[in-house]
């Protein structure tokens, strides 16, 4: 098959994957302002710490195993693409995907895998090891997502035409930016390390638990919103039709999740709150991620209010059933991305540019199916190892903080950092000094007592009861 | 001499200020503070969750009065400071046995 360089898609992929990237800095955002104040900084360090993490797994192995030449059958990738190998050639042999350079794709696959990996944190604060948290996400990176990722975006084809990608890229699925490979994945391991960490204490209790900072909520929601657009749009891998049609609707579906949201809060809880619109908002992109080539912008509209409200209600399920999704991964992410990705089993529509008819229009139950299959075998495989690579790291290591370190606030425990020192400014009893073993004797050797004795020295203070 | 102590609506430090400058008073101390009365406090909802809060902010005003002016002040505080509404706060009076300015040694009415 021979494709043209086109500058044009390029340009908006590289620019598409950067976008993509500052989701996971506006999801530290949106996690950061729903925690408790002594627990902030460990909140976004978790999302800091995927970047880290998996930026550089994704260039050593990742992308091999996402997107490689295909072992056992469409279920991960090999290792010929280990440190990004056989795509780094520049001048006119550049290696190409499509129409862009593949180390173009290599960069906008790589953001997804982090955002992944950020995702889960949510189901997880206040009260795990952040070394636990990135020994997790080293192995659900290698065992999880490289696999699912290429179960799903891998649609590679041999010489003759035949494909060799990923069995449920194989299958039919339709999932065009995300929806079960992000989304379901993440909310599925989430669910898997709430049960594996147990309760916050005082959770469902402690009036503390409220997030303490909604205007982060909200600057979060709207920097997800923003790289959203790279997200889905960029899926496309091209500046062309099929990325506005993905922009409009990672536009109109959100905005209907919005109200939805709101609108159960207002009939249930009486008030639309400021968290339930930044939810709603984030409930609707998810929802629309794996759809956003697959419907119309009326359907997407319909799938927002749907997914907005479904979600809403689906937050209350943790205190039903009693574990500690604490930032809603399960609520938000695993239910939205299943509303999404069944969805379009319903009104996948002859219009759109992913090529599938769902119920609504006469293609019976098959695409329903094959959707089902994609979001169940994502979920189940995720849960699953999330929970046995969960169970080992709690086992050995330890995933959960101490109780006084919960009690005292992770930050402190953790990072020995505080985000806020208000209320305390001037007279907290601390002393400062330079770490450093030179800076530290210099510490040591310095007595304030001494200046004020000194007989040389300029005193302005008189001697009591002298 | 009393002391005053008023626990008022933080929005009406101002008003209240204002008044008692107007009446002559020439120092007040201010402080934040927190605690309900009757009315307890008032719910939030967080994502179908409601988290009661039951501490709310008030300002705590106190003033040193000489005796003869003690009513009056009362009546300046309290005017200024009803709506009518729960939650407007309480004020009360304790006997003091000296006041005294740091400065300057003065005791009594002419420290206040």
């Amino acid at each position: 098959m021979t494709t043209t360089f086109s500058a044009g898609d390029t340009a908006w992929v590289l620019a598409a994957a950067a976008l993509v990237l500052l989701m996971t800095p506006g999801l530290a955002f949106f996690y950061g302002g729903m925690t408790r104040a002594k627990s902030v900084l460990n909140m976004m360090m978790m999302s800091f710490g995927a970047i880290a993490l998996v930026g550089v797994l994704w260039v050593l192995i990742g992308y091999s195993m996402s997107f490689g030449t295909d072992w056992f059958g469409g279920l991960v990738g090999n290792f010929d693409k280990f440190a990004l190998h056989g795509t780094l050639s520049t001048g006119d042999d550049m290696a190409l995907a499509g129409t862009i350079p593949e180390l173009a794709f290599v960069g906008f696959q790589g953001v997804f895998a982090i955002i992944t990996v950020a995702l889960i944190s949510g189901a997880i604060a206040d009260r795990a090891k952040f070394g636990a948290w990135m020994v997790f996400a080293f192995f659900f990176s290698i065992l999880v997502y490289f696999p699912v990722a290429h179960w799903v975006f891998d649609a590679n084809k041999d010489a003759n035409g035949n494909f060799i990608g990923g069995w449920l890229n194989g299958l039919g699925v339709i999932d065009f930016a995300g929806g079960t490979a992000v989304h379901i994945n993440a909310g599925a391991a989430g669910l898997a390390l709430a049960l594996i960490l147990g309760k916050r204490n005082g959770f469902g209790k402690d009036p503390n638990h409220r997030p303490h900072n909604l205007p982060f909520v909200m600057l979060g929601a709207g920097l997800l919103w923003f790289g959203w657009f790279g997200f889905n749009a960029g899926s496309a891998l091209g500046a062309n039709g099929v990325a506005a049609f993905a922009w409009i609707n990672t536009l109109v579906a959100p905005c209907a999740a919005v109200l939805g949201w709101l609108i159960v809060e207002k009939l249930r809880d009486g008030h639309a709150t400021s968290l339930g619109a930044a939810s709603g908002a984030v409930a609707g992109l998810v929802a629309v991620t794996p759809a956003c080539a697959a419907i119309s912008p009326l359907w997407a509209i319909v799938l927002g209010l749907l997914a907005g409200a479904v979600c809403a209600l689906a937050v209350g399920l943790k205190y039903r059933f009693g574990y500690d999704d604490s930032l809603d991964v399960v609520g938000v992410h695993l239910v939205g991305g299943i509303v999404g990705t069944l969805f379009i089993g319903l009104a996948a529509g002859p219009g759109a540019p992913s090529k599938g008819q769902g119920l609504f229009y006469g293609g019976g139950f098959e695409l329903l199916g094959k959707q089902a299959i994609g979001a169940g075998s994502v979920l189940v495989y995720s849960f699953v190892l999330s929970l046995v690579i969960g169970w080992i790291i709690s086992k050995t290591m330890g995933f959960r903080v101490s109780t006084e370190a919960e009690e005292a606030g992770v930050d402190i425990a953790l990072h020995a950092e505080t985000a806020y020192s208000a209320g305390t400014a001037g007279s907290t009893g601390a002393s400062f000094h330079p770490l450093g073993s030179k800076a530290q004797a210099e510490v040591d050797a310095f007595n304030a007592d001494d200046l004020l004795a000194r007989p040389s020295g300029k005193q302005t203070g008189k001697k009591i009861n002298a | 001499m009393k002391l005053i102590t008023a626990i008022v609506r933080p929005e009406k430090l101002d008003v209240i200020r204002e008044a008692l400058e107007a009446y002559g008073v020439q120092g007040i101390t201010v402080s934040a503070a927190s605690g309900y009365g009757q009315q307890r406090g008032y719910t939030e909802v967080y994502r179908g969750a409601e988290y009661s809060v039951d501490l709310l902010p008030k300002i705590r005003i106190e003033v040193l009065a000489t005796d003869d002016q003690t009513d009056d002040i009362l009546d300046v505080i309290i005017t200024t400071s009803n709506t009518g509404r729960a939650g407007d706060g309480k004020v009360w009076t304790v006997d003091v046995h000296e006041a005294i300015r740091v400065r300057t040694g003065e005791r009594g009415a002419a420290a206040i």
